[in-house]
């Protein structure tokens, strides 16, 4: 950049420095002689640095400067030679002290200095003193440490102290509070090549305007004017935007994926029977996922809530579990217990919901398809890769002609758009689908197969007791978080709902 | 789930080929199995639950060695009458009603083989079995019992046996207090006068079920070559089973099988290996396949997964537990068809997609917030009882669970406040301010199937050194005016907030929120140093009222 266009950039703080540049060294000394503020002095210097005008350094100097007594001591002298000049003759020391104005605690202090440099004798009881020649000679030359104190008053580099005045300092370390060293950290800079240049500068005076005001433009004042040219690379502070929470965002492009290829959203609650949520779907009674250690059940005092069953529905439930009834299937083959039917549970899975829906069905509203994105919940202690409150997604296809290679279909372009371009399934088994399948995608970051959840097709015990008939429903459902966690560079599902509100600021947003 | 370890030389002898790596990854997750892990001494593989026969070496291994078509089609067990019987008292009736039993002979025990018998009674026990509850088995060596044997029930203080893995003789009653097993299952018995067991026709006691075996009759060893197999429970087609299951184990380890009689009221003769018969509908399955496979194909695939094939019927596998409607033919044949080759197929099918209207709203109020800079957050329904009320100074009555693990999560909330202030008093090193909300559901009593309603509600709280009751009112008004609602505020007393500053909210008469300044003791609470000003809206209630 020519000079010209660099002085068009300067702020006005940067123009008021620029003249002290050549004759100061720190930013101490810009602050002293430039009369401006230590915020306006730094400010000036780092944005001359980003135009490359100077380099700023920092070092730490040791500092020797006076303390609370060293300073009175540089004005009225030190309290011994202050002594010595008031000793007439032979005295007492307190008549001593009184004439030379000393402290009481300063006494003790000055006769002990004045008689190691042997300046004084001190006898008797009470004590007198006496000057010696070797103190007539200190009283007509002034001392080695006041001359050092004088010239403290001005804080001095430890390394810039002359022999004899470190010696000084070192006889006056041993005092109280007459001197002190500070390690004080000092900026300096350095001009640039552009910088010399820039300080030789005559014309730095060019009227440039600042912020573009209403008034200026009421009054055209600006026409005709040049406008100072920002630094247009500067860092900005951070904006505080209101934001959606990111699940929330993604859960929106899912819902809406669902919602373009024709899909209803199912409603339903969370609490539930063990009926609608096992049951129906018929999971036998002894199955493990009912246990304690898997599934949160509701207190009602000591024991287990119990709910009211749909007295048709149920009676359909306890025959295909007992023997099939008239679905052609042989059922478990165990006696159904309708107390275990009734207790409630937090859902643990949204699929609760699916059975709730064909339940509800009439073979003329088909086909249909539903969805739902919602919480379930699994008795878990909380780690990395478990939590016991989260989100899943479900989806059913319920039609006459629904066939497995749909399923396939359906899961191949949700995943597609969820960002995973390779899906495949593995056989798998869950008590209310067959054939059943775990679904699995390609990590594109990892290059990693992951599990993602299970699909199939409702079994006709199912089927044929809710709806009445034994149509194909399509069936899949699978955890939210592990689908979102490589989209945000996330690897433990608890981060998803820390809300720690640094993150959810400036994590990134849902950008398919 | 449980998993299965295999010895790779054993399983490919069983198979009846040598596989590589590679194939045995390739593979064993197609059969309908997980696999852990494989390498060149052992195979990992996770077995799913309708599977049980699949627990052992053997079981699996010939479930293998017909997919990939080495041995395909039905493998026949033959059984001879062994001429022994059983006798089951009625005694048992109210204790353990059922057992099926079975000889096996001529195996070559060794200290492998033994190891491999107790893993599979151990697995089946588990899984099969419901941890002993369903399903125990015992297996005895044949030498040292004289037939008949009784089965039938006693007090459990008058009959003695020396249980394994015991120094001294111990009554029944004993052994649930004293025997490290008798420990672990002593609940399965809870609550019974008497106990079951097996007696020979010397009065020696074989076992006491579903407990253990006596260490004279009950112990395999090495110079064991024939022994007498019993399932025990409540249903006598789940015991014949899980006998079948084991039996044709032991006979892939070279045994042979023979029958018992068994005298119930009526006779009955376990085991019984014939296959069961089931009709093979070839147009069900392309139908639920949405495939055009052949009926030789689907005989192949069929034989391809142990099935014999007879007259366009499937001849399903005696010791196959989870065959229970032709659409579990159908899964089959998929997995022999493989899952890799069904083609992906969107149907030209159309339904009208359908949001729901509450949640298109809970949409528009956020996003409402989010332009007024607010941020949302997401909060657990889970939470305590404490962070809902002591921390609050409310007195509200959540609903508990009976069975959470973990105590800071063991009460539904039934308001959102809490959770947003413990959200701010997690980020309490965070740049202010900060103005959040959250939508959340809430749980109330309610005569309801399950005694519980659940509302959507929405709690906004700005948090600031100037928050204050106009900011926050000034929130809620912009809100309110969006939505086209008009509101009122009466001066009301709620302890979460300061007195004077607190306002019920309502809307055509239905009171929906409360609004106001937080209560410095609650923000103490929460080691909070900024004021919050905050409402609570009942999004379910007013969205009713639009």
């Amino acid at each position: 950049m020519d000079i010209k266009s660099l002085v068009k950039t300067l702020h006005p703080l940067e123009r008021k420095i620029i003249p002290f540049l050549t004759f100061c060294k720190t930013f101490y000394d810009l602050v002293e002689k430039s009369m401006m503020k230590d915020v306006e002095v730094m400010r000036a210097l780092q944005w001359l640095e980003n135009k490359e005008v100077l380099k700023l350094s920092e070092s730490s100097t040791q500092m020797v400067s006076l303390d609370e007594n060293g300073e009175k001591y540089a004005d009225e002298g030190l309290p011994e030679i202050r002594f010595l000049k008031a000793i007439k003759e032979e005295m007492d020391v307190n008549d001593v002290a009184k004439k030379a104005k000393i402290e009481k605690e300063e006494i003790g202090i000055c006769i002990g200095t004045l008689k190691s440099k042997a300046a004084i004798q001190a006898e008797g009881k009470p004590l007198k003193v006496k000057v010696l020649p070797a103190g007539e000679k200190m009283v007509e030359s002034e001392s080695l440490e006041q001359k050092f104190i004088i010239s403290l008053k001005t804080p001095k580099p430890f390394d810039e102290l002359a022999p004899e005045e470190q010696f000084s300092l070192e006889n006056l370390q041993k005092r109280k509070k007459i001197v002190k060293v500070d390690t004080i950290k000092t900026k300096s800079y350095e001009l640039t090549e552009l910088g010399k240049k820039l300080v030789k500068e005559k014309d730095l005076d060019v009227e440039l305007l600042e912020q573009l005001t209403p008034e200026m433009l009421k009054n055209n004042s600006w026409k005709g004017k040049e406008f100072r040219s920002y630094d247009i690379k500067i860092n900005v502070p951070k904006i505080a935007a209101g934001r959606r929470h990111f699940i929330r965002e993604a859960i929106k492009y899912v819902k809406q994926i669902w919602l373009e290829m024709g899909f209803e959203e199912m409603e339903g609650n969370i609490v539930q029977s063990a009926f609608w949520d096992l049951d129906s779907l018929f999971v036998p009674q002894d199955h493990p996922a009912r246990e304690m250690q898997d599934t949160f059940y509701l207190a009602d005092g000591k024991n287990i809530a119990q709910a009211k069953l749909p007295e048709d529905i149920a009676k359909k439930v306890k025959e295909v579990h007992e023997d099939g009834s008239d679905t052609g299937s042989k059922g478990w083959q165990y006696k159904w217990s309708e107390d275990v039917a009734k207790e409630i549970l937090l859902r643990t899975h949204t699929t609760v919901l699916s059975a709730h829906t064909i339940s509800k069905l009439k073979e003329s509203d088909l086909p249909k398809k539903y969805f739902k994105v919602g919480r379930v919940y699994r008795n878990e202690a909380l780690d990395w890769k478990h939590l016991f409150e989260f989100n899943q997604v479900d989806g059913i296809v319920v039609g006459e002609e629904a066939t497995f290679s749909h399923l396939l279909g359906f899961l191949k372009e949700f995943f597609g758009k969820m960002g995973y371009a390779d899906v495949r399934i593995r056989p798998a088994h869950f008590p209310y689908t067959e054939p059943s399948a775990e679904i699995e995608v390609l990590n594109p970051v990892k290059n990693e197969w992951v599990e993602l959840g299970g699909c199939g097709i409702f079994r006709p015990e199912v089927t044929k007791t809710l709806i009445g008939k034994e149509v194909p429903v399509l069936a899949w459902g699978f955890g939210l978080g592990r689908i979102l966690l490589p989209y945000y560079n996330l690897s433990d599902l608890r981060d998803l709902y820390k809300n720690d509100l640094e993150v959810l600021r400036n994590i990134k947003c849902w950008l398919k | 789930m449980p998993t299965v370890t295999l010895n790779k030389k054993v399983f490919e002898k069983l198979v009846g080929k040598s596989l590589t790596i590679e194939e045995l990854k390739e593979k064993i997750p197609m059969l309908g199995t997980d696999l852990e892990s494989v390498d060149e001494k052992e195979i990992h593989v996770e077995i799913f639950p309708n599977r049980p026969d699949q627990l052992s070496e053997q079981g699996l291994a010939r479930a293998f060695s017909s997919f990939i078509g080495v041995n395909k089609g039905l493998k026949e067990y033959k059984v001879e009458s062994s001429g022994e019987k059983l006798i089951v008292e009625k005694s048992v009736k109210d204790v353990r009603p059922y057992t099926a039993c079975a000889i096996v002979k001529g195996i070559n025990f060794d200290d492998e083989t033994i190891k491999e018998i107790i893993q599979i009674q151990e697995k089946l026990h588990i899984t099969y079995g419901r941890k002993r509850k369903k399903a125990a088995i015992g297996v005895y060596p044949l030498e040292k019992i004289k037939f008949p044997i009784t089965y039938f029930a006693e007090d459990p203080k008058k009959v003695t046996f020396q249980p394994l893995e015991s120094k001294e003789e111990l009554t029944g009653l004993q052994i649930l207090s004293k025997h490290p097993t008798g420990r672990d299952y002593a609940h399965l018995l809870e609550g019974l006068t008497k106990f079951a067991f097996f007696k020979d026709a010397d009065d020696n006691i074989l076992s006491m079920p579903p407990i253990i075996n006596s260490h004279d009759v009950g112990k395999i060893s090495e110079s064991t070559t024939d022994v007498f197999v019993e399932c025990s429970g409540f249903d006598f087609v789940v015991l014949k089973k899980c006998l079948n299951m084991i039996v044709t184990a032991l006979a892939d380890m070279g045994g042979k099988i023979y029958s018992l009689e068994l005298e119930y009221d009526a006779k009955e003769i376990t085991p019984d290996l014939s296959p069961e018969v089931m009709k093979i509908d070839y147009d069900y399955v392309n139908k639920r396949l949405g495939t055009n496979i052949s009926e030789k194909e689907i005989n192949d695939c069929l034989e391809k997964m142990g099935y014999g094939v007879k007259d366009k019927n499937a001849l399903v596998p005696a010791y196959r537990a989870d065959i229970l409607h032709p659409i579990d033919l159908v899964e089959d044949i998929a997995i022999a068809y493989g899952y890799e080759t069904f083609t992906p197929i969107i149907p030209k099918i159309s339904t009208v997609g359908k949001e729901l209207e509450i949640e298109k709203f809970k949409d528009k109020v956020s996003d409402l917030l989010v332009g007024l800079g607010l941020l949302e957050v997401e909060t657990f329904n889970l939470t305590s009882e404490t962070n809902q009320n002591k921390m609050m100074l409310a007195e509200g009555k959540p609903i508990k669970l009976h069975n959470a693990l973990n105590k800071e999560f063991n009460v539904l909330r039934y308001w959102v406040l809490p959770s947003l202030l413990e959200v701010l008093n997690t980020n309490l090193n965070r740049e202010y301010p900060q103005n959040i909300f959250g939508i959340g559901t809430v749980f109330k009593s309610k005569d309801t199937d399950t005694g519980v309603l659940e509302q959507e509600r929405l709690a906004v709280t700005l948090c600031s050194d100037d928050a204050d009751y106009t900011k926050i009112k000034q929130v809620l008004d912009f809100l309110m005016r969006m939505i086209d609602v008009e509101y009122e505020i009466k001066e009301v007393e709620n302890n979460s907030f300061i007195s004077g500053r607190v306002g019920r909210v309502s809307v055509k008469g239905k009171d929906v929120a409360y609004i106001g300044e937080v209560n410095p003791e609650v923000l103490g609470n929460w080691a909070l140093e900024m004021p919050v000003a905050a409402f609570e809206l009942n999004l379910t209630e007013l969205f009713e009222k639009l």
